[in-house]
């Protein structure tokens, strides 16, 4: 087994994932950008486990911590997408799209509070 | 090249093409769907690497769940029947970035491993089966283990209270 070849197409998943995140507007197509990237990381850790422990191996110290963390990485992603879709979807009820470069950054401006009538002003 | 080199080359020449697919398609569902034809190239790297519960795990987490959720989100925000031209950027700066970062990322394993051949580990304490890796989970990774518990149950609460409307407003009426 030649390690290049996995290194290799796990270089290019990021490099792919990186390019989604920068190109894409709605923001779910975003965080499947951010998946592939963290699966990227998840094939140089199963790939640096297998090499590794071959060589290893003679030693006596062999492990299986690199597949230990993709596991923590498949876990931690899922909660990560969880969290990130309920702030999706509360952004598209908020404001009727999910696409990332027409949300504000900053606070809105005071006078364009949606609410305040005349008879708030004149309860305070 | 053995049959492990084939198998990964083809397995990763899929991934590849689906995650360029992922990224460029202008159907908000197709592109999903590619994602689970990414993913599960991968879960299929992960078993020629001799990393069994890992490919499993990834197959149920990933293709089985997070798809799925992703999947939800497209139908509760917009579900378009057909391609939708507004979903890019102009290109040129992710481009840049993107092919900057692959492309370097890939220079620097070529360089570092060359053409070097490993042997897969065989034996008993080869594979990573759940056996093993059960055991090393819970002899050395346990603190981070349950660390990581919290943290899914920190984020269910999140989640739950992030999609609900009515916490943030009970809130701001009550400091009116």
């Amino acid at each position: 087994m030649h390690p290049v070849v996995p290194y290799v197409v796990a270089a290019l998943l990021f490099g792919i994932g990186g390019f989604g995140v920068l190109r894409r507007r709605n923001a779910i197509l975003l965080l499947m950008a951010v998946e592939l990237m963290l699966n990227s990381v998840n094939l140089v850790l199963v790939t640096a486990s297998a090499t590794v422990r071959a060589t290893l191996a003679a030693a006596g110290t062999a492990a299986h911590t690199g597949q230990v963390f993709v596991l923590f990485i498949i876990v931690i992603a899922a909660a990560e997408v969880g969290v990130g879709l309920a702030i999706v979807l509360q952004l598209y009820r908020l404001r009727g799209s999910a696409e990332v470069d027409t949300v504000p950054l900053a606070d809105p401006e005071p006078d364009r509070e949606p609410e305040p009538g005349p008879e708030r002003v004149v309860v305070r | 090249m053995t049959v492990a080199d084939v198998l990964l080359l083809g397995l990763g020449a899929v991934a590849v093409g689906a995650g360029l697919c992922v990224v460029t398609t202008a159907h908000l569902v197709r592109a999903g769907l590619y994602l689970v034809v990414c993913l599960g190239a991968l879960a299929g790297m992960f078993l020629v690497l001799t990393a069994e519960l890992v490919a499993w795990v990834q197959v149920l987490i990933y293709v089985g769940a997070v798809v799925v959720l992703l999947l939800f989100a497209v139908m509760l925000t917009r579900a378009p029947i057909g391609a939708s031209g507004d979903l890019d950027r102009p290109g040129w700066p992710g481009l840049l970035v993107g092919a900057g970062a692959g492309l370097g990322l890939a220079a620097l394993f070529v360089d570092a491993y060359r053409w070097t051949s490993v042997s897969l580990p065989d034996g008993p304490d080869g594979p990573g089966s759940a056996g093993v890796l059960g055991g090393e989970l819970f002899r050395s990774w346990v603190l981070p283990f349950e660390v990581l518990s919290v943290l899914l149950l920190a984020a269910l609460v999140g989640a739950i209270i992030v999609s609900r409307p009515d916490v943030g407003a009970s809130d701001r009426g009550a400091e009116r």
